[in-house]
């Protein structure tokens, strides 16, 4: 097949400034430092610059039609590798022979102006992601349709809530025509249906046989769109290959681990005006939360949550993940009749259930145990160790998603049993 | 066919108007945004570009023509006069302003897509022409009140408009680029734009300039802008100083070279450091 992309030694770096350092961020600075270079012609002002190369070396083949996760930690190279895929800055070494048109999402409603309405903004958004007058008349009533915010089309989108905001942005990147669509993180916001709506589009964009490049942290999202996936670190290729080993690799490094979120704003955070969910973390039922996780350990998962109704029958469900992407299993509380204000809710693992394995964690929150009032796909990410064996345990790996510690009874044999046995020889 | 791209470290675009003329709709839609959100509330958008000009006028006309007593050109009155000369130099004051910062007002474009960054100071160019053809009903208005028509010297002003344009662009380009790396460019600029204001031909006519410095005094391009305007709108102008006219030009022309080489240069990094 025909490749699409293919970097060779791509690198960028970045200089550090030091502080106190010569950092001519002034155009006076600048002037002065130039002028006193010339007085003392060849002697080099000590450099305060460090270099930090944020991506090195980096060799890909992308194939046509490929749809690739890249995926790593915070920091590793992953949106500088998508910046330089999309001509958004240039490399500091090496090349990149790209094939066809490049659009790229670097961010929901690049150019969006709040003054502008919708429509105005469909219009200034395409233009700014490479789309012409012509195609975005052609365009505009299919984009309308697909972002559902008709009615408030020539509202300014400073209105908007940040729902429809991102649901309008994405309707015009749905839209692009590219052969080589770039994507970076745009779907971590927006609810559910729609997040969904845009992972099929893009996945029917794959279909026609476009390239795309995909970064998230939504391993969700990873699974369900990619063919392959590229795990980055230290602004390197660490592992490149199908999408379950490398996300693998990825979660058993521990760098994807998220014991820990919280949510400071309360109108920001996940959930609706009936519900908000605060904070979530898992820790061990007895000693530190930054305690080791092992297959002994017994687990808590917490949440706080805000609940703005004066009643309401409420539940929730854990749908624990292992990083082979199958369900280790699926447990949902009770329905309790919840009032208005700060609650706590706690699921306990007991030890001696889970393997040595990453596990992420998929909730749903539900009143009348069917309306969804939030639903976090990847809401904590925590890896169990294998700690030390017993004396006497099996040595090698142990396969499924779980290792629970079960009943077994060891009876002896009596004199009645014998008989039986003996009617059977 | 499907065009293949090749992206290298170092290495300057290969078809870079080629790509300027591809994002053409772009640029449209830029000058069209600013334009649109500066006009949604019509009465201070237009009136804005109509008072600037006004006010302007009528101070140095109070302070030059009254007090000081300097005289006008030809037959037009003193008013006319500045206000022939006033217009195109806000027009190339507000592209060195406007195109000077968009690149920095546009950061969010400039970091998160690919484009010929050129249209950012590009599209400022452009609504900044729009402005200047709005401030010419102050013109229009000006005439009416003087009873004062121009002649056939008029056809000539769409070339003094494109000189103003072109006198205007390069500076703007260079301070542009210079504005993402520097952040003290932008307290520069308008201390730079009031000495011009007082050094350029407005307040009063160049031929007042003794004629041995005249050729000097041209290295100002504005001079130049401003004596063809002046000659192409008031009656009973004396000849156009064309030397002064060819050396704006000149130095139009290497200012806008060197505004392009700067900006090209450091473009691929806008990015970076802005």
């Amino acid at each position: 097949m025909t490749v699409a992309i293919r970097t060779e030694g791509l690198s960028k770096q970045y200089l550090i400034h030091h502080e106190g350092g010569a950092r001519h961020d002034t155009l006076r600075d600048a002037l002065s430092s130039w002028a006193r270079n010339l007085g003392a012609r060849g002697r080099q002002e000590a450099s305060s610059e460090e270099a930090f190369w944020a991506l090195k070396d980096v060799n890909l083949e992308i194939r046509e039609g490929e749809r690739v996760g890249i995926i790593g930690r915070n920091g590793a190279g992953k949106s500088t590798l998508l910046k330089l895929l999309s001509r958004v800055t240039e490399p500091s070494a090496g090349r990149i022979r790209v094939r066809g048109r490049v659009a790229s999402l670097l961010e929901a409603g690049t150019g969006f102006h709040p003054e502008l309405t919708g429509r105005e903004n469909i219009h200034l958004n395409g233009a700014v992601l490479g789309m012409s007058r012509a195609e975005l008349a052609r365009k505009l009533d299919e984009i309308v349709a697909f972002s559902e915010i008709e009615k408030f089309l020539d509202t300014p989108v400073k209105r908007y809530s940040s729902g429809m905001y991102v649901r309008l942005a994405f309707a015009v990147a749905a839209h692009l025509e590219p052969e080589i669509l770039v994507v970076d993180e745009v779907l971590a916001v927006g609810d559910l249906r729609f997040q969904q709506k845009c992972l099929g589009k893009m996945e029917d964009a794959g279909r026609e046989g476009r390239t795309i490049l995909l970064v998230s942290h939504s391993l969700r999202a990873i699974y369900s769109l990619c063919t392959r996936a590229v795990l980055i670190a230290d602004g390197r290729v660490k592992s490149d290959g199908a999408v379950q080993p490398v996300v693998a690799e990825y979660l058993e490094q521990g760098a994807g681990d998220v014991r820990e979120r919280a949510w400071p704003e309360l109108a920001s955070a996940p959930g609706n005006e009936q519900f908000r969910l605060k904070r979530a973390r898992v820790i061990p039922e007895h000693g530190a939360a930054s305690d080791e996780i092992t297959v002994k350990t017994a687990l808590r998962i917490e949440f706080e949550f805000w609940v703005g109704m004066d009643e309401m029958l409420y539940s929730m469900g854990l749908h624990l993940r292992a990083n082979t992407g199958e369900y280790a299993f699926v447990s949902a509380s009770t329905r309790t009749v919840v009032k208005r204000g700060w609650h706590r809710g706690v699921c306990h693992i007991p030890a001696d259930l889970l393997n040595n394995r990453t596990y992420t964690v998929e909730m749903y929150f539900t009143r009348d145990g069917r309306n969804v009032l939030a639903r976090l796909g990847d809401l904590l990410v925590f890896t169990v160790t294998e700690g030390e064996r017993a004396p006497g345990d099996i040595l090698g790996d142990y396969p499924g998603t779980v290792r629970p510690r079960l009943q077994w009874e060891l009876l002896p044999v009596t004199a009645e049993a014998e008989k039986v046995g003996a009617a059977h020889a | 066919m499907i065009a293949e791209t090749l992206i290298e470290a170092g290495r300057p675009e290969r078809h870079y108007w080629r790509e300027v003329w591809r994002y053409r709709d772009l640029l449209f839609f830029l000058s069209w945004r600013d334009i649109v959100v500066r006009y949604r509330q019509t009465a201070i958008g237009v009136a804005w570009a109509l008072l600037k000009p006004l006010l302007t006028v009528v101070i140095f006309t109070a302070v030059f023509g009254w007090v000081a007593k300097l005289p006008s050109e030809g037959e037009a009155p003193y008013a006319l006069m500045v206000l022939a000369g006033l217009l195109p130099w806000l027009f190339f004051a507000s592209v060195v302003n406007e195109a000077g910062a968009s690149l920095v007002n546009n950061e969010r474009i400039v970091t998160k897509t690919y484009f010929p960054r050129i249209l950012v100071p590009g599209s400022a160019i452009a609504v900044c022409l729009v402005d200047f053809a709005l401030s010419g009903l102050v013109l229009l208005g000006a005439f009416a009140l003087y009873g004062v028509a121009p002649g056939a010297r008029v056809l000539a002003l769409p070339a003094f408009v494109l000189l103003a344009a072109l006198a205007a662009a390069g500076p703007a380009l260079l301070i542009a680029a210079l504005n993402v790396r520097y952040r003290d460019v932008r307290f520069v600029v308008p201390f730079v734009l009031q000495l011009g204001l007082y050094l350029s031909p407005i307040g009063f006519s160049s031929s007042l300039i003794p004629e041995r410095w005249r050729l000097l005094y041209s290295v100002n391009p504005m001079a130049g802008v401003i004596d063809g305007f002046r000659w192409s709108l008031l009656p009973g102008t004396s000849e156009l100083y064309l030397p002064g006219v060819w050396l704006s030009l000149g130095i139009s022309l290497a200012l806008l070279w060197a505004g392009l080489a700067y900006f090209r240069a450091t473009e691929r990094r806008i990015a970076d450091v802005i």
